[in-house]
């Protein structure tokens, strides 16, 4: 235990740890001083001179936020000599400042609003003409406004030490100064928007909210992000039932204040002109407009048709990556106990059953690692997969346990990824080399010759340095599949300490599709359905029997449709057409395709039924992320037309005369709290909007074949399908940069 | 440059002769004796000497030099440097670019010793940009004493390895500042760092590193030569030694002096100058350069040395004595200081 | 381009520092003087050769009074007006060159020839009024020597146009 540092506040006593700043320990005891440059955990910049203060026995007024406390120091926070400090850097402020606040996108969440709202002067003393420039666009997403600037710094250093990517820099000096983009007069950038959000005034603008609304005129909801597998928090800001911005505004759960382009702008498809609103029947070969009624009914004739003539294997279920835990598993419900059939799947993006089984069968089925717990981590391994691009906030969060914490990289490429600048080893390896440089790290076989590009001696000293390490926390893509993952779960364990895994999926809820048994030979929670236990607590649950063989994958799903074995298929969120890159002739032989969907994508435009689905903004449920960490999805607006697939399901199972007892997607959650394995999580943590960890357990099969598990190497400007309906997705020239470019 | 018969000429004593530049003229005139005396003693009794004599640093803040030296760490396994500040730009300012003009060596004795006494390697004469053809003078001065061993290895075969080079800024009074002045010299904008640390402990590159002005440099050499006690017995007591002081504005006889510390402004302005230019009277003085509080025609009695100046509420600075006469607008003099400091981003 | 000459110069500078971006504000002043201005190609050249991003570079440039990215006249005239020149006549020193030149502060004369600018104390405060021309230092300065020097110069671009 270190001694405490004694001092004393606006008359009141307080001890902190040495090392403490005077601005974070009057933060403790209440008292806010005010400030503008400094920011928590970016470095300090000393320049706005805000949060003066005054200490006895000093000459001058100091500036909190870059004095250590010390003991017997005696601090005054608001004495009259103070006020007026803080009165005069407010009036230099404002010399030239433009007063635009009723425009301005700040207006009322302005830092300098504030400020000068509590110490602020109504009058200036200067009459200077004001220097007039006009706004520059530094990007489709990212507008300057240099009469708004304060000159804080917070943009640089949150582009320098947050993201990694130092795209702006300072020009010109003295009152002429001003934020510079990397690129002439242009960003090149990550496009993150981490400025805009952290900008304590109006000077760095959205290029999707600017001159939207005024922030008091919109309803916030906090939900989660839909796009990539790691489950971001985010604040939906929608005004006449259409979203306008989003950002983690209370900084609270897995992410902070982070969200990367996907999650700041990339929502913007669900405002897109392109979503459908109305099903769609295919009648004498085109699709026209029907009622839900007609097109459910339509539905459920056709598949009991399929039924009768054919029998369940010729009827197979396509689930998503993106919908709710409670949509899964009401589909798979669907597709066992109502068409019972095993034919389900959908397109895995990771592993995550191999690792499930390993660690179970390893007797440490608690080592998943939390996203918080990779931002601590003391060591972390990443082996393949390019985070920058695939999971943001996990390379953010890779960035932060080396910068915050000191923490040790070691990563394991085919490929020169961002990632590399914050490794302390890297090994390179040839293409598709991960897995063999697993087995080789773990000792079972000695490298070819050609795995590792870079010197001869690099895996032994990489591995060597591993041995070194404690608590590693060890991130794998799909390069790390089947065999693989076994391979790496056994030797991770063997490494000291307590070593966690992470398992990188694609999409918003890959994990969730996984756990919730969206398999042709998994029930819910990993349990193999050859289980007669598992089997039987969920037939007893539902009251019926389920189907015992295991059904197709998806894989065979595809074959079958092509052999003429498959004759119905239902497609829910997902979009196999361009996944699998299919002709129109692989379909020729379904007597019956369904889709619901939230836009007429290639598999849409094959189907003989489409529904027009509800997005994330327009539901409540739960996501599971690439962690197994749930969260808690809540409806945000309505969309005049559509419905959700848990909405689709019940409609589909009660006209197939099922009476499931549920009425919302929280009863669908009770049932997965009390039967899947792993899911016994408490309700109210998730209603606040915690992350809760899941725990999963059991013994899946293993992998059938390794071209089941694939990512679709999204970068940080796609998300499959959805990202084509993003005009700020589109909009920014580093899209077009080729795969894996580092900004 | 004139002269004036009650000047007491140290620093300047060499300007006077023909080519006072170069080293046969200075090695003729006493030059690189005192570094021979200072590499055959110990580094603290350099540093002890210094501080015997009372010199404060001329840059403006009037530091004790040998102080500062004291704080750099002895035992270090990182790098020292040495940093000469010659980027004079307080308005009112010219006595470094005449000490680097006509005696250059004798700064580059100064930064030898100072390196010896902290045990640094590596100095650094940071040269603002204006002075181009100092800098040239430098540089060859320079190059000089790397031929005649002043400097690089094994110095007077004392065992001791000191290299020097210039640095050229490119127009900002910020950098003045010492820290700003790190960071300008690191390839940064001139910002100034957050202080403490202090340039002693953590200084360029992150090692400890002295940074004084050229002037306070430039005395070292007659410090070591005298000793302490002779150059503190020059001035009033703690300010030690002369002092180059530079009268301009409304003055019949603009120019720079060296002249004892402590010795009065009235008289400065009178007998020095030759008085108030076109006989008209006095206004006001800014004693030190354009960032000290400026003194009334009443106050003119005062001894120009740091503490005196202190204690009437304005300071010595950098020894830029600016002349201010009755018809000045002193509306408009406030105005031209003040748009400099906004130019140069500074106050 | 960057002459061989001013590239072997970049070596020797950058030689000097343990950390080589020290080197960047130096080799900026030496690539103007050789070009008249900081190009884009010097940006990128010293940027490449000190291992630091462009940007870096933009940054200083903006910061250093002394370096311009657009080109000045051959002969650059640099006024001070602070307060030691201001009270000896350095601000009518600058009105004069302003109406002789018939160019303002920061501008150039359309032949390219002469470029005026208001700069602050060139240490020159006890030869008041002074100013530099490129680096050459002219003080206790009057409109007749201010007159005689633009002659002066005159007379010797013409020279050189003449020779060339
Ligand atoms: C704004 C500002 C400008 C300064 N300019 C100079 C300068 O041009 N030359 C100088 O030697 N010191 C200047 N100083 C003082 C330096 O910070 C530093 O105190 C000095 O170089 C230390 O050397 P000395 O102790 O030998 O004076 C300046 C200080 C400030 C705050
Ligand atoms: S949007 Fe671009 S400039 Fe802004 S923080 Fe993100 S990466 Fe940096
Ligand atoms: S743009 Fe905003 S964040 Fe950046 S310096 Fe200006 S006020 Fe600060
Ligand atoms: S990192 Fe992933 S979850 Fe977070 S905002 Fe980006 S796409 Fe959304
Ligand atoms: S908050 Fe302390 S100086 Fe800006
Ligand atoms: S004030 Fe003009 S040179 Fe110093």
């Amino acid at each position: 235990m270190v001694d405490l540092i004694k001092l004393t506040i606006d008359g009141k006593p307080v001890a902190v740890p040495p090392g403490t700043l005077l601005i974070d320990a009057a933060k403790q005891m209440g008292i806010e001083v005010p400030s503008f440059c400094y920011y928590p955990g970016l470095s300090l910049q000393g320049a706005c001179r805000m949060c003066l203060v005054a200490i006895e026995k000093m000459p001058k007024l100091q500036t909190a936020c870059t004095t250590v406390v010390g003991n017997g120091m005696v601090v005054h926070t608001e004495t009259p000599e103070v006020a007026n400090a803080r009165k005069a850097m407010l009036e230099f402020l404002l010399t030239n400042h433009p007063l635009d606040c009723p425009v301005c996108d700040k207006g009322g969440e302005c830092e300098l609003q504030d400020a000068v709202f509590r110490y602020g002067a109504a009058e200036t003393r200067f009459l200077e003409t004001k220097q007039h420039e006009e706004e520059k666009k530094f990007s489709s997403l990212v507008y300057y406004d240099r009469p708004r600037c304060i000159l804080c710094y917070r943009c640089i250093r949150v582009c320098d030490e947050g993201m990694d990517v130092n795209a702006y820099g300072i020009g010109f000096r003295g009152a002429h100064s001003e934020i510079i983009p990397n690129r002439g007069e242009h960003l090149e950038c990550e496009e993150c928007g981490a400025c805009i959000d952290i900008c304590p005034v109006g000077a760095l603008t959205s290029g999707t909210y600017r001159y939207k609304t005024r922030p008091w005129e919109v309803t916030y909801t906090g939900t989660v992000c839909n796009h990539c597998g790691d489950g971001c928090k985010t604040t939906l800001s929608v005004r006449n039932n259409v979203v306008i911005r989003a950002n983690n505004r209370d900084h609270s759960g897995v992410n902070g204040e982070f969200l990367c382009v996907k999650g700041r702008f990339g929502w913007d498809f669900v405002n897109s002109e392109q979503r459908l609103t109305s099903p769609l029947i295919r009648k004498n070969g085109k699709q026209e407009e029907a009622s839900w009624e007609e097109a459910l009914a339509h539905t459920a004739e056709r598949l009991q048709a399929v039924l009768a003539q054919h029998g369940p294997g010729a009827v197979a279920v396509i689930g998503s990556n993106r919908t709710t835990n409670e949509e899964n598993y009401l589909l798979q419900r669907f597709a066992r106990s109502v068409l019972g059939t095993n034919n389900l799947d959908h397109h895995r993006t990771a592993d995550f059953s191999s690792l499930v089984r390993a660690l179970t069968e390893a007797g440490a089925a608690d080592r998943h690692a939390t996203i918080e717990e990779i931002g601590a981590a003391s060591s972390i391994l990443v082996i393949g997969n390019d985070p920058t691009h695939q999971h943001p906030l996990i390379a953010y969060q890779v960035r932060q346990a080396v910068r915050q914490h000191g923490a040790r990289l070691y990563v394991v490429n085919a490929g020169e990824i961002k990632l590399r600048r914050q490794a302390s080893q890297y090994l390179q390896v040839s293409p598709r080399g991960e897995a063999e440089a697993v087995r080789a790290l773990a000792g079972q076989v000695t490298a070819s010759q050609d795995l590792c590009t870079g010197e001869a001696e690099a895996l032994p000293t990489f591995a060597q340095a591993l041995t070194k390490e404690s608590d590693t926390v060890v991130i794998f893509g799909d390069e790390i599949q089947g065999q693989g993952v076994g391979d790496l779960v056994r030797w991770g364990l063997t490494l000291s300490g307590r070593t966690r895994f992470v398992a990188l999926g694609d999409y918003a809820n890959s994990r969730g599709a996984a756990d919730m048994g969206l398999f042709p030979d998994t029930l819910p929670g990993y349990q193999p359905l050859s289980s007669e236990a598992a089997r039987q607590q969920f037939e007893s649950a539902w009251g019926s029997n389920l189907p015992t063989t295991s059904g197709r994958n998806l894989r065979s799903i595809l074959e079958g449709i092509r052999a003429g074995e498959i004759k119905a298929l239902l497609v829910f969120g997902a979009n196999p057409v361009r996944t699998f890159k299919l002709e129109k002739a692989a379909f020729a032989g379904l007597q019956f395709l369904f889709v619901a969907e939230l836009f007429r994508t290639e598999t849409a435009e094959f189907a003989d039924i489409v529904v027009p689905a509800t997005s994330f903004a327009e539901k409540s449920g739960t996501m599971t992320n690439t962690c197994g960490q749930v969260q808690a999805l809540k409806r945000t607006m309505r969309k005049a037309g559509t419905r959700s697939d848990l909405e689709i399901l019940l409609a589909l199972a009660r006209l197939f005369g099922q009476k499931w007892p549920y009425q919302s997607s929280e009863d669908v959650l009770r049932e997965i709290i009390a039967l899947v394995p792993g899911y016994g999580i408490p309700l109210p943590g998730l209603l606040v909007g915690h992350a809760v960890a899941t725990r999963p357990e059991g013994a899946p099969p293993p992998l059938e074949r390794p071209d089941l598990v694939f990512s679709s190497r999204d970068s940080l400007f796609t998300s499959g399908t959805l990202s084509r309906y993003s005009w700020a997705l589109n909009s920014v020239d580093e899209a077009k940069k080729p795969y894996g470019h580092a900004f | 440059m004139r002269g004036n018969p009650l000047e007491v000429k140290i620093l300047t004593r060499r300007f006077g002769l023909p080519n006072s530049a170069s080293i046969d003229v200075y090695l003729a005139n006493e030059g690189y004796q005192a570094l021979k005396k200072a590499l055959a003693i110990k580094p603290d009794d350099v540093i002890n000497e210094v501080k015997k004599s009372a010199l404060r640093g001329r840059g403006g803040a009037g530091f004790n030099a040998g102080m500062k030296w004291g704080f750099v760490p002895k035992q270090a396994n990182k790098p020292k440097y040495v940093v000469c500040n010659a980027d004079e730009s307080e308005p009112g300012t010219c006595k470094d670019r005449v000490l680097m003009e006509y005696d250059p060596h004798q700064l580059l004795e100064g930064i030898v010793i100072a390196g010896y006494a902290i045990q640094s390697h590596q100095g650094y004469i940071y040269i603002r940009g204006e002075y181009r053809y100092l800098m040239e003078i430098v540089d060859h001065a320079i190059a000089e004493a790397y031929a005649r061993g002043y400097l690089g290895k094994n110095i007077l075969g004392s065992g001791f390895d000191f290299d020097l080079c210039t640095h050229s800024g490119a127009g900002a009074y910020e950098c003045g500042e010492e820290t700003a002045l790190l960071n300008s010299l690191e390839g940064l904008r001139g910002y100034p760092r957050v202080k403490p640390p202090f340039p002693a402990v953590i200084g360029l590159y992150g090692c400890p590193t002295i940074i004084n002005n050229v002037e306070t440099l430039s005395n070292v050499p007659h410090i070591v030569l005298q000793g302490g006690d002779w150059y503190a017995k020059l001035g009033t007591p703690n300010n030690g030694g002369t002092r180059l002081f530079c009268l301009s504005g409304h003055i019949e006889r603009p120019g720079i002096y060296e002249l004892p510390m402590g010795f009065p402004l009235g008289r400065m302005i009178e007998e020095v100058g030759g008085g108030v230019w076109r006989g008209k009277r006095l206004k006001c003085v800014i004693p030190g350069g354009s960032s000290c509080p400026v003194l009334t025609a009443e106050e003119i009695d005062v001894p120009m040395d740091f503490d005196s100046l202190t204690k009437i509420g304005s300071m010595l600075g950098s020894g830029g004595v600016v002349v201010l006469d009755e018809d000045t607008c002193m509306v408009k003099a406030a105005w031209r200081i003040m748009k400099f400091y906004a130019h140069e981003s500074c106050g | 381009m960057l002459s061989d000459a001013l590239k072997h110069k970049f070596d020797t500078v950058i030689a000097r520092y343990p950390l080589k971006r020290s080197a960047i504000v130096p080799l900026l002043l030496f690539a103007q003087d050789e070009i008249g201005h900081v190009s884009d190609e010097a940006v990128e050249e010293i940027a490449r050769r000190v291992g630091v991003r462009p940007i870096e570079v933009v940054e200083d440039i903006g910061y250093y009074s002394m370096l311009h990215r657009k080109p000045v006249g051959r002969y650059h005239f640099q006024v001070c007006t602070n307060i030691s020149c201001m009270l000896r006549g350095g601000e009518e020193i600058f009105a004069h060159c302003a109406k002789k030149l018939g160019i303002g502060h920061k501008q150039t004369t359309p032949d390219g020839l002469f470029s005026l600018e208001e700069v602050e104390c060139l240490g020159a405060c006890c030869g008041a009024p002074a100013m530099q021309v490129n680096y050459d230092y002219y003080e206790n300065l009057t409109p007749e020597k201010i007159d005689e020097l633009i002659e002066k110069l005159r007379r010797k671009d013409q020279g050189s146009r003449i020779k060339d």
